[in-house]
């Protein structure tokens, strides 16, 4: 019989779990779990980024160069940048932009979450499931899958480097449209490929599908992006499942971001409720009902219900809205006739704008003032990872000690995987030059 | 070790907004104007997938770079990525974790490698944004260019 004061001692000890560099995240962030008797005591998601100067750097500078300065914050996601900006200075100078050229907004997105979700399920999320210690472990054994998961990110490139002009940080957009719009033929070969990236995107939702995934659902705050008659990139009221539902211009009312002494990010939370949630799994459970009828029932097959809320399973949702985005791009690529103006004219007036709209990893907010001359008096940019970092470290104090029986090893490990689960992109989140390292 | 030829790729990597990670992609803009005129040159952001992409169709390519190895300031790494491994972190200084040092391992594991893959690193010291090359760094770039041009 197994000698229950010893037991007792054993677990008195004290335990940390301590990750100095997380790996297959985007940038430098660090982890710091620590546990007394069984119970989870302090948990530090730490982001030590360097800072990023960037609503500084805009102010004073003409609003047509937001698009193009904003989108240097990030190489995943600048098509995410440059639309909330946009957005943001169309929004303060009273401009809508309508038809065709909002289409090509909407497959410029396309094309950026298939690159940056492929990314993240094949090459630094399945690993874990798969028990690989990264893509290239598991491409010895998995060479097919491997090859696959390239061929159709690049599908997403292909888009993105036609309709941005470049395939990293695209120089097409611009303030009321495009600098460039192209004749129908040119998109011709796309049609193609995102025929195979359709396929390709639905064997990718059935692989994830069959992934190992722990017991782990929460009762999360979702927000995110909702239009009545479309999966939301561009447009829409911010809602949630508890009753938020604001224009983009309320975001200030109902958000607020504070500095924690650990990160360089700037944690956000509602003013009212605490953490909540943006991403793939939000958008997922707020707007099922936007998705094309084909996408819905390969959801539905790969045994999602119409809400999710285990946040493991956020790469079986990151698959499905990349089939979303492969069947989206063809219908309009295939409805596609060439704009008569690659642009509106917009005229420099004083104003405030607003906007979001959303990237891969969520809702992405931009907030600008202006002067008569259309110069930016005054910039705030909230990307997602902050919005979710302060969810991930809830998520951790959960699962630890639900978990505290692994190895410290698996633990680690598990622990890591919780974190990718959100794809956090810290060189976006960062704003803080304090540097805190705390050690155990 | 001369590896290249009159059909060779060349590859900048780097952000020219982080200052000495920008010395890949100046490197590449100095040879512009001064190798064969079949030889292609790229500039590229470090992300791997694109990176294996590049070099697809090539035989013989040469990736530049910055590192941030632990060595001195401007220390020149030279590697025949073709017969060693890439030390894995070994160009960390890339914001995407799946960057140069991944997308050549992973393309060795699925037989994408260029036949011929040589690989330049530059040692950098200031990776902050910026515009600006370290002084050491900048005299490395010289270095570095004339050392390629010396195998046409």
């Amino acid at each position: 019989m197994p000698n229950r004061s010893a037991k007792k001692v054993n677990c008195m000890t004290k335990k940390t779990i301590k990750v100095d560099y997380l790996a297959r995240v985007e940038g430098e962030g660090g982890l710091y779990i620590k546990m007394k008797d069984d119970a989870v005591v302090d948990v530090k998601l730490k982001i030590f980024e360097p800072p990023r100067f960037f609503e500084g750097l805009l102010r004073g500078r003409d609003f047509k160069e937001a698009p193009d300065i904003t989108a240097r914050i990030c190489g995943i996601c600048p098509v995410a940048y440059q639309m909330s900006a946009v957005h943001a200075m169309e929004n303060a100078l009273g401009v809508k932009v309508e038809g065709p050229l909002r289409e090509l907004r909407r497959l410029l997105y396309c094309g950026e979450w298939i690159e940056s979700h492929t990314l993240h399920i094949y090459m630094l999320h399945a690993p874990d499931f798969l028990g690989y210690q990264s893509a290239i472990h598991m491409a010895k054994d998995h060479k097919e899958v491997v090859e696959r998961g390239l061929k159709l990110k690049k599908a997403g490139n292909q888009i993105v480097s036609l309709l941005g002009g470049r395939e990293i940080h695209p120089v097409n957009v611009r303030v009321g449209g495009f600098y460039k719009v192209f004749p129908k033929q040119d998109f011709e070969p796309l049609i193609e490929t995102l025929k195979w990236a359709r396929d390709a995107a639905l064997e990718t939702v059935r692989w994830t599908a069959q992934f190992p995934f722990p017991e782990f659902e929460q009762d999360y705050e979702f927000v995110a992006l909702h239009h009545p008659e479309e999966y939301p990139f561009n447009e829409g009221h911010i809602i949630s499942n508890r009753g938020l539902d604001i224009d983009c211009s309320e975001y200030e009312d109902h958000f607020q971001e504070t500095h924690v002494e650990h990160s360089n990010a700037l944690h956000s939370a509602l003013k009212e409720r605490g953490s909540y949630f943006v991403g793939p799994m939000a958008r997922y459970s707020l707007n099922f009902d936007q998705l094309s009828p084909m996408v819905q029932e390969a959801a539905l097959a790969a045994g999602l219900q119409k809400e999710c809320r285990n946040p493991f399973k956020s790469i079986i949702v990151r698959s499905i809205e990349v089939l979303y985005a492969c069947d989206e791009a063809l219908r309009i690529l295939q409805s596609y006739e060439k704009p008569e103006s690659p642009y509106i004219e917009v005229e420099p007036k004083e104003g405030i704008g607003f906007s979001c709209t959303e990237a891969p990893r969520g809702i992405l907010y931009h907030h600008f003032q202006l002067d008569e001359q259309g110069k930016i008096l005054d910039a705030k940019i909230v990307p997602p990872t902050s919005q979710n970092q302060k969810t991930i470290e809830d998520d951790l104090w959960k699962f630890v000690p639900q978990h505290i029986h692994l190895s410290q090893e698996e633990l680690t490990w598990q622990c890591e995987q919780a974190i990718r689960n959100y794809d956090p992109c810290i060189s976006c989140a960062t704003h803080f030059l304090k540097l805190d390292i705390e050690h155990s | 070790m001369s590896i290249l030829d009159n059909t060779s790729l060349i590859i900048g990597v780097g952000n020219l907004y982080r200052s000495d990670d920008a010395v890949g992609v100046l490197i590449a803009r100095k040879l512009k104007d001064r190798v064969p005129d079949r030889i292609s040159i790229k500039e590229r952001s470090g992300e791997g997938t694109s990176l294996m992409d590049s070099w697809k169709e090539h035989d013989r390519v040469c990736v530049v770079d910055a590192v941030s190895s632990g060595a001195s300031p401007g220390s020149i790494h030279r590697m025949n990525a073709s017969k060693e491994p890439i030390p894995s972190k070994f160009f960390s200084c890339s914001t995407h974790d799946f960057g140069v040092a991944e997308a050549i391992e992973l393309a060795r594991t699925l037989g994408q490698l260029p036949k011929q893959l040589q690989l330049f690193g530059v040692e950098g010291k200031n990776f902050q944004p910026g515009e600006m090359l370290s002084s050491e760094v900048e005299r490395a770039m010289a270095l570095v260019v004339d050392e390629i041009l010396q195998q046409f």
